[in-house]
Parts: structure tokens; sequence; C-alpha cells
């Protein structure tokens, strides 16, 4: 039964619209970040970009940005690793309890992420650790450690365990098997689950504002900003952060569109 | 085979384990004790009274735990309707377009929800981007739509609009199109087709998707706070507030608890109903 011209054209305007709606306000932001006035109002007189020259001289938003870097380049590097083991227990091996591990890796994702983060501090003061950057990983992994598992599962998914089996039955052991089958077939799927890692902690507000302690990331100080009064910093800071994510985004892309290539051309050759 | 399975399935668990033990079930096991303890005090060691729960009663904050979960299903209902239409277009309609919008949806997931709410006061605001313009052209303005109950739950089904569309797709996508066609030949109308064929066979990503939205949203702080004004106090800001302003650790504790029972219950019920291996795909 396929869809009338007429559905099709209605559904993707309508596609389009929903598109539309979820950028619109990263359009306002965007506008309010070239505005030249301290105090923002639309329609806007005067374009500059001095906000962006002040924000990039400023020693707070280095500090703000090494921060937030540290901590999202730890998440995704311990995600992926937890996601790749997990993943094959998620997905892979059939052992006894998992389908229970399969549901208790859901626990996570649906929590109420300022609860756990209040959980966690109080969890740090019992234990008498001192909140810092460093403890905000710990409170990012418990949330990303899970949704990287689910990315990482669905490649696991795919592939076929009679690779593994072949390999095995040729006198492989499980830490070649692993290095040498499982790992390569794995690998989008962990590049596509680390790229997730990296953004979500990076975006993530909830779980840092209380894991923190002194220490201070990118979208709890854009928060402390706009509860406080309107900043021209604060558009400005939130489009950096975005552009950011995007060519980030773009150069992963790039990179799995050049491999492919790189290996196309090389299977063509043989 | 079995055997060696069963081992590695264990092993490779492990690490995932660790995490859950140390900053999952510990937290919420110190969250629990604490909720018992008496009022504003920050160390274990104290005898357990349960005059903190007795506060949500008294204090009214019975009343923020149903505002929060009368949001959450009120954003969860649009939300259905918002989204059934698109996402059988993602699984039934489009072709190419389906990767357009997934990745469109995906991506402004990564930007953090702060600066997407904040862009929302800067474009709905008085001198905002629509009322600025509209005044600009006709000389006459609106009353912002800012600081309602309303503008809370758009604000609710903009965040988690992506928490419903992508379950219902794959749920969708799990109808067969040969059921549509033999209902259709058989002489059924859409409105047959639609709750006799599709909401059934399509039910494990209904499910998964309200209760991702529920209870995500039963949580949620930003939207009341950046776009409410606080016209509404919602449960999770009265846990945060009872922890930093009410330098209350069990009553915040105790609402904590309240939140976690309900919502945990909630997505144990749908999780257990529903196979993972099946909604993602396992072949075998």
């Amino acid at each position: 039964m396929p869809a009338s011209a007429l559905t099709r054209a209605v559904l993707l305007i309508y596609g389009l619209l929903v598109i539309a709606l979820l950028y619109l306000p990263l359009v306002s932001v965007g506008f309010a970040s070239v505005s030249k006035a301290r105090y923002l109002s639309f329609p806007i007189k005067r374009y500059s970009y001095k906000w962006y020259g002040e924000v990039l001289e400023s020693g707070t938003v280095r500090d703000l940005l090494l921060t937030s870097l540290s901590v999202a380049a730890i998440v995704t590097i311990l995600s992926v690793v937890i996601a790749f083991f997990g993943a094959l227990a998620f997905a892979r091996y059939d052992w006894s309890y998992r389908s229970t591990f399969q549901k208790l890796i859901l626990l996570p994702i649906f929590f109420p992420q300022t609860v756990l983060g209040l959980a966690l501090l109080m969890w740090f003061n019992a234990l008498g650790v001192i909140p810092s950057w460093k403890t905000a990983v710990v409170a990012h992994l418990v949330w990303i450690a899970p949704i990287a598992t689910l990315i990482v599962a669905i490649r696991a998914y795919s592939f076929d365990p009679a690779l593994e089996e072949a390999a095995r039955d040729m006198g492989a052991n499980t830490v070649t098997i692993l290095r040498e089958i499982t790992l390569p077939l794995l690998m989008p799927g962990l590049v596509s689950a680390g790229l997730f890692a990296f953004l979500l902690s990076w975006g993530n507000f909830p779980l840092s504002l209380f894991t923190t302690g002194a220490d201070s990331t990118l979208p709890e100080w854009l928060y402390a900003k706009m509860v406080s009064g309107y900043s021209p910093l604060v558009p400005t800071l939130g489009i950096l952060s975005v552009v950011g994510s995007i060519l980030l985004i773009l150069t992963a892309f790039a990179f799995g569109w050049l491999i492919r290539t790189i290996r196309d051309s090389r299977a063509a050759q043989h | 085979m079995q055997k060696l399975n069963n081992k590695l399935g264990y092993l490779s668990s492990l690490p995932m384990l660790a995490i859950f033990a140390m900053a999952f079930f510990a937290p919420l096991i110190v969250v629990a004790l604490f909720s018992i303890m008496p009022p504003k005090v920050f160390s274990l060691s104290n005898a357990p009274d349960f005059s903190a729960y007795a506060v949500f009663f008294q204090q009214g904050y019975y009343k923020s735990l149903l505002w929060s979960l009368g949001m959450a299903l009120a954003s969860t209902l649009v939300l259905l309707v918002v989204c059934w239409p698109l996402a059988f277009g993602m699984a039934k309609v489009f072709k190419g377009f389906t990767l357009v919008l997934t990745i469109a949806v995906v991506m402004s997931l990564f930007v953090s929800e702060n600066i997407r709410l904040f862009g929302w006061v800067l474009t709905l605001m008085k001198g905002g981007l629509i009322e600025g313009h509209i005044r600009a052209w006709t000389g006459n303005g609106f009353d912002s739509p800012l600081y309602g109950v309303p503008i809370i739950i758009s604000g609710l089904v903009y965040v988690y609009l992506p928490f419903m569309l992508f379950p219902l797709a794959q749920g969708i996508s799990m109808v067969p199109d040969d059921a549509r066609q033999a209902a259709a030949d058989l002489g059924a109308t859409r409105w047959q087709i639609f709750t006799q064929i599709d909401i059934p066979l399509a039910a494990p990503g209904i499910v998964v998707g309200c209760l991702l939205s529920f209870v995500l949203a039963a949580g949620a702080v930003a939207e009341a706070k950046i776009l409410g004004g606080q016209a509404v106090i919602t449960i999770a800001d009265d846990i945060e507030t009872a922890f930093t302003f009410g330098q209350d650790w069990p009553l915040g504790s105790a609402l904590s608890v309240i939140l976690i029972v309900i919502i945990g219950s909630l997505a144990l019920f749908g999780v257990s109903r529903v196979d993972l291996d099946k909604i993602m795909g396992r072949k075998r």
C-alpha cells in the first residue's frame, strides 16, 4: 500500500517544519551573539563580532573549556572500553543473566539526572571524596556508558558469530579473537559510540551541576549566567560550543568517508 | 561452547557492573538511608526517623509531584500525536529523507538543553525574535507566551521529542506492509487499519516511547525554570532546593525516594514487557 503523492508531500513538509522548529532557538541565539547592544532586543540594529573577541580572550573561558574538554575526553575513552565489553555481554554471548543485564543497562538512562547527580554528591561526601571535575567523570560515566553500550550493541547484533567460531576452530585463543575479529568488526559502532559519548558529556548539565565541586564546566557556567541576568557572552559562548560540536561531527564523517574510500580503492586493486 | 559463552558473558559484563555498583547502586542506598534521618543532618550516624516523609504531605510537596506527573503526562500525549505522523513517514514513506531527519534530530540532542531553552526565551520573549520583528513590521506587539504552564509543557515536548520519535519509528517499522495491504484489500478503512493493525503491531515502540518521554519529563527541572519562570515548581526542582538552599539532605532524599519509586516501578514494568533483542534487530 504505497502512500499517495499527496500524503508523501504533506509528511515531507511536516518533517521539514519539525526540523525548522528544532533549530529555531539556535537561530535566535546566533543572532543574539552578533548583536552589538549589551541588552538584546530584536530586530537587531547593529551587528558586531566584538563578543567573540571578548570570549576568546577571556581566561575564565579558557579554564571552562579545559575542564569540559578533560571530562569529555576521559569519559569518551572509558565509555568506549566499557561499551565494547558491555555490548558483547548485551548482544553477542548467550549467558545466563543476559536479559537481566540488558534491563539493568536501561535503568540509568531512565533515571532523572538531577537526582542521580545529588545522590552521587551524597555518596562522595559519605566516602570523604572532595568533588572536582574527576568526580564529574564518574557521574557522566554512569549515564553515558550505558548509552554507548546500546550503540555498540546494535552493531554487535549484526555480525555473524560463525566468524569467531571459525577462528576458534583454527586454534585462536579468546584474546586473539577479540583483537583480530571482534574489534575490527565492531569498530564503526565504537567510533559512533565515542562520538556520542564525547558530545553528550560536552553538553551535559544536570550531572555536572552537583558533581564538579569548585570546578565548572561550560554548560554550568552558561546556566549560572542565564539565571543571574542576561550577558552577551552567553549566546556567544553557546554558539561557539555548538560550532565546536558540528565541526567534530563533520570531522568524524569525513574521516569515515576517507577510510571507506581507501579501503574500496585497495579492494579494487586486488 | 555454551560453557565458554557463559564465562565470556560474565567477564565482559564486569566493567559495566563495576561502574553500576560503585556509582549507581551505592549512591541510591545512601539516598534511601538519608531519607530516614532526622531533619538537617549531614551524616548517617543518627537514629532513624521518618519525619522527612511526613513533611512531604504537610508542606505541600505532593503538589509539586502532581504538577510534575501531570505535565509529564500531558507532554507525553502531545508527543504521541505530534510524533506519530513523522514516525510513520520515517518508517514507511520517506526514503532518503529518513536519514536527513534522523541526523537533524540526533544533532539537536548534542546541544546542551540549557542553550536550546535559552534560545526559546530569546525567540518568544517580549522584544524577542518573533515579537520584536512583528512589532517592527506591523506596529503591534503581543504578550509573551513565556512563564506559564502551557509553555512548560511545550518545552518538555520540544526537549523530549527524540525520545518519542525514534522508538515510535522503530515500532512502526515492525508493522509488516503485507498486513496493512491485506487489511486494505479486505475493505478496511484507514481508521480500521490504524486502530487494528498499526497500533497493536507497533505497540512495543509505543510503550518504550511513552515510557521514556514520561519518565524523563517527570524528572525535568530546566523547562519549568527557564521557560516557566517558576510559575510552577516541579518535584525535581524541590529536591534541588532542599539540597542547596534548604541544606536539608534528609528532606531532599525523601523527596528523591518518592520520585525514584514512582519512576522506577514504571520503568521496570515497561522494560520487563519489551523484548530488547527483537526491537534492536537481533537476527538469530
